[in-house]
């Protein structure tokens, strides 16, 4: 009998995690498309990793493994669009170098003088790439995968010019696997480092940003020139830190309150580079700013909390009460104003994001624009939409399976399937123990 | 908040066309003092005189007879950005207020009530030279775009003396890591000097390649520098200089190289040895702002007398009084009125060193600073003389819109303050709500959280 056996191994081939599965379908269950209608009771099916087809009535393969799914809602793997969950947590990135001589991958700074400025291209690592870097055994894959996550843009976190990103699907396995996309952008901080260094300042950093621009202008050109007459001319010097912010097919620029916002909207515009925005917290006063600019923002889903032991004499001021009020309804007044927006953790623990979003939701964002904003969303500001964010025909079969509608307050993750591969939750376990927190700090998101 | 301000701003904007405040003394400042009125239309000064017309329609503000002067004028102030220094490098050039602009910064809202409309706002004082100025309106509860005073022209901050020197000091702000150049007012002269000499080539570099364009020859352009474009401005006089100077010494010295490189120093700010070179100043054509009477604070200021605004007034030095801190920035017209007890100056006199004087030097005087037809309506209505250390400021009007009411400031204040509790016992029962949830963790990794 050779379809049981198939079966068997089919079924074996999962529980191994082999790379390609042989054709799974979820039948009779609730299917968030996200880039279509909602279908009460479809079939998905998924064969080599991919998705096969999508509908409500679909002839199914004799080998395919069929999954019972009634009373199951499937959505589309959640993407977290800013993270470091899948890299070194002591990142390799090399500590940000303030000298374009050499790589100091584990090599000791040497104390440099002070009277220095953007051509020493301090606190950069724009060449660092995730994909590089990517850590299949980064224990905070399975943590984000229980909370429904199936991939994430993970990004070099350190410098000015951070590094370049990459989407990774969070299969935990060979790390070449997990890359989806590089590059995906890159991370810009506005990091300084005291008062005795350049940039020493906010303006400083900026400075520092739009003199490298420049300099990638022109770097582009000389390049140009030299390589087409080389003879008797001048060679122009490699720059890795050029070279890595002109891979990057965006920058993503913090901005966290409304005039944070404001001013990196004008500051991307200037740059005249493909920008992404994150943090956002405040983005609600600025909304139809966002939204004319046509410049994507990334919300960060730790809202702002009252501090955990006020000092009782310490009075917040109304800005900071206001700001802790109205953060979580950011996302509804994006979606109001017709801005482009996805979310990301922040740190946020894996298993808090669902209260996170239901922040937002209880502030006026509608359920399916929540999906979309850790789906489709975020895998068009990656400009991978094409491969990710939704269930339909040919996207990478990535799926997070639940009992009720994703973000309702009871609902409990089944399993997820990740390149077609279905990985179960963790099961849920006391957080007593502080130690073992320390040991795994379930966050993984950047600020 | 925000919301409530524009409530509070909004209105005279859709009252009609034009506004009329009557019953004032008006001091215009340039054009004389009287009784009557002044009429506001789009924005500008339509008319001000004893009797004016009054148009249909008008909204019409009794002054109660109080006193209503232009508004204050601040030449140097670090209010409303986010960052001030950039002390890492001995020229920081390349950075600039602009970038950093904070319009939620509540310093606005407190400089308006103290009757200022138009402040330059200047990079710190630790570089020779420092990073750009901008000349801002207080037009609290714009975005930073909003606040910018369109068309005035760009400056850019110059530093002398201890602040800057001290930067190469072993005991310089703590744990710096190491020392920077340069450590002495000799080491001061040279940075701005190779500066300079570095704009030059670079201007030659840009003039070259430009040339070589217009012949249609083939051209490479140079490397656009962030941090010599601005010294190429202010060689080609596009750009001001606002320096920051105690000595007489270094303040010669500065005017000598400025000579040297054919730029003018716009203005010499602080200035406080100003009285000992006064006609050296004047003969460069370099205004003055000066503290009234604040001296002592450091070996450098030890020389100052209150009387030097009035003896530079008296040598031909175009003077104005300048804040320089947040908190004088709300009594600037006292500190004018100090110039009549030192060095025994006019009223008019003192009031133009907080009004025509600085939008002399920051090159917006055919804008701001006095009261004229034609001028933007930047007012500033007092319930007494504003030389009086008794007046109060009532209302302040920026392009002819009301930006402070303290009448509307003092209703607003228990509205603020219900909010404010009933915000608080909001996030408080939210807070005991999301303990009750199960799934409600107290667990925090050992991310950091948001930044900045």
């Amino acid at each position: 009998m050779k379809l049981p056996l198939g079966m068997l191994l089919a079924a074996a081939s999962i529980i191994l995690h082999a790379e390609t599965p042989g054709p799974i379908a979820l039948r009779g269950a609730r299917i968030v498309t996200v880039s279509g209608p909602v279908l009460e009771k479809g079939t998905v099916l998924l064969r080599n990793g991919f998705i096969e087809a999508v509908g409500e009535n679909i002839d199914l393969p004799k080998d395919a493994w069929v999954i019972d799914a009634q009373g199951l809602t499937v959505s589309p793997g959640l993407i977290d669009a800013l993270s470091t969950v899948g890299l070194p947590e002591t990142p390799q990135s090399p500590t940000p170098s303030r000298s374009t001589a050499e790589p100091s991958f584990g090599r000791q700074e040497p104390a440099m003088p002070l009277e220095q400025g953007p051509e020493f291209r301090p606190f950069t690592t724009s060449w660092v790439r995730a994909a590089d870097l990517v850590n299949p055994a980064d224990h905070r894959i399975e943590d984000a995968r229980s909370a429904g996550f199936t991939a994430v843009a993970a990004f070099p976190a350190n410098g000015i010019f951070a590094g370049e990103g990459a989407l990774l699907n969070l299969s935990g396995e060979k790390h070449g696997r997990m890359v989806v996309a590089s590059p995906a952008g890159q991370y810009l901080t506005l990091a300084t480092h005291g008062f005795g260094t350049f940039p020493g300042s906010l303006m400083g950093v900026l400075a520092y940003i739009r003199q490298v621009s420049c300099d990638a202008d022109y770097y582009k050109l000389a390049v140009q020139a030299y390589e087409s007459h080389p003879v008797g001319r001048t060679r122009p010097n490699y720059d890795r830190a050029v070279e890595g912010l002109l891979e990057s097919p965006r920058l993503l620029l913090p901005a966290g309150n409304a005039v944070e916002v404001d001013r990196m909207l004008r500051f991307a515009a200037e740059l005249k580079r493909p920008a992404v925005l994150y943090g956002g917290h405040e983005a609600y006063r600025v909304a139809d700013k966002v939204a004319q600019s046509s410049i994507p923002i990334l919300i960060n889903l730790k809202w702002p909390e009252r501090p955990k032991d006020p000092d009782p004499d310490e009075e917040e001021s109304l800005r900071t009460l206001v700001l802790q009020e109205r953060a979580p309804s950011t996302p509804a007044a994006l979606r109001k104003a017709g801005a482009r927006f996805a979310f990301y953790s922040g740190g946020t623990a894996p298993k808090d994001i669902r209260k996170a979003v239901r922040r937002a939701i209880d502030a006026g964002l509608a359920q399916a624009d929540a999906v979309r904003a850790l789906t489709l969303s975020a895998a068009e500001i990656y400009g991978v939409a094409d491969r990710m964010g939704s269930l339909e025909p040919g996207k990478i079969a990535n799926l997070v399976v639940t009992r009720g509608n994703l973000f309702d307050e009871k609902t409990k993750i089944e399993y997820v399937f990740i390149d077609g591969v279905k990985y179960e939750p963790l099961p849920e376990t006391p957080s007593n123990d502080k130690a073992a927190e320390k040991e795994r700090p379930a966050a993984g998101g950047l600020p | 908040m925000k919301r409530f301000a524009w409530l509070l701003l909004a209105w005279p904007l859709v009252a009609g066309p034009a506004t009329v405040i009557r019953n004032a003394t008006v001091l215009t400042i340039t054009k004389g003092t009287y009784q009557g009125s002044i009429v506001i239309r789009d924005g500008k000064i339509a008319e001000a005189g004893e009797k004016v017309s009054v148009p249909e329609g008008a909204r019409i503000i009794d002054a109660d007879g109080g006193f209503v002067m232009p508004g204050i004028i601040d030449c140097h102030s670090h209010i409303a950005a986010d960052s001030i220094n950039e002390g890492g490098v001995p020229v920081s050039s390349m950075v600039g207020i602009e970038d950093v602009l904070n319009p939620d910064d509540p310093d606005i809202y407190r400089a308006l009530a103290g009757g200022v409309t138009t402040a330059n706002i200047l990079h710190g004082s630790v570089n020779p030279i420092g990073g750009k100025c901008m000349v801002l309106k207080m037009r609290w509860g714009q975005d930073a775009h909003g606040l910018i005073f369109e068309g005035a022209p760009p400056g850019i901050k110059f530093a002398l003396g201890e602040n800057v020197k001290r930067m190469g000091s072993p005991s310089a702000f703590g744990a710096a890591p190491g020392l920077r150049y340069p450590a002495s007012r000799m080491g001061v002269e040279d940075v701005i000097r190779e500066s300079f000499t570095a704009a030059r080539a670079y201007q030659r570099a840009w003039h070259d390649y430009q040339a070589k364009v217009d012949r249609h020859e083939q051209a490479v352009p140079p490397r656009r520098d962030l941090k010599l474009e601005p010294l190429v401005e202010v060689l080609e006089g596009r750009r001001y200089v606002h320096a920051h100077c105690y000595r007489a010494d270094e303040i010669l010295m500065l005017l000598r190289v400025a000579d040297e490189f054919g730029f003018k120093i716009r203005t010499l700010q602080h200035v406080l040895e100003g009285y000992k070179v006064a006609k050296e100043i004047a003969e460069h054509g370099a205004g003055a702002s000066t503290f009234s009477d604040w001296w002592a604070y450091k070996a450098e200021a030890y020389d100052a007398i209150p009387y030097n605004a009035a003896i530079m007034v008296r040598k031909g030095v175009l003077v104005s009084l300048n804040s320089d801190s947040a908190e004088l920035m709300r009594h600037l017209n006292t500190e004018a009125a100090k110039a009549i007890k030192y060095g025994g100056l006019s009223e008019t006199e003192a009031l133009s060193l907080i009004t025509i004087n600085p939008a002399k030097q920051l090159g917006v005087d055919q804008r701001v600073g006095s009261i004229e037809p034609g001028k933007d309506a930047d007012l500033t209505l007092f319930d007494k003389h504003p030389l009086s250390n008794y007046a109060k400021v009532e209302k302040v009007f920026i392009d002819g819109q009301l930006y402070f009411d303290r009448e509307k400031d003092r209703e607003e204040r228990p509205r603020k303050e219900l909010r404010k509790k009933a915000l608080i016992d909001k996030l408080k029962a939210q807070e005991k709500q999301d303990k009750k949830k199960p799934d409600a963790s107290e667990k925090k990794g050992d991310q950091p959280g948001e930044p900045q």
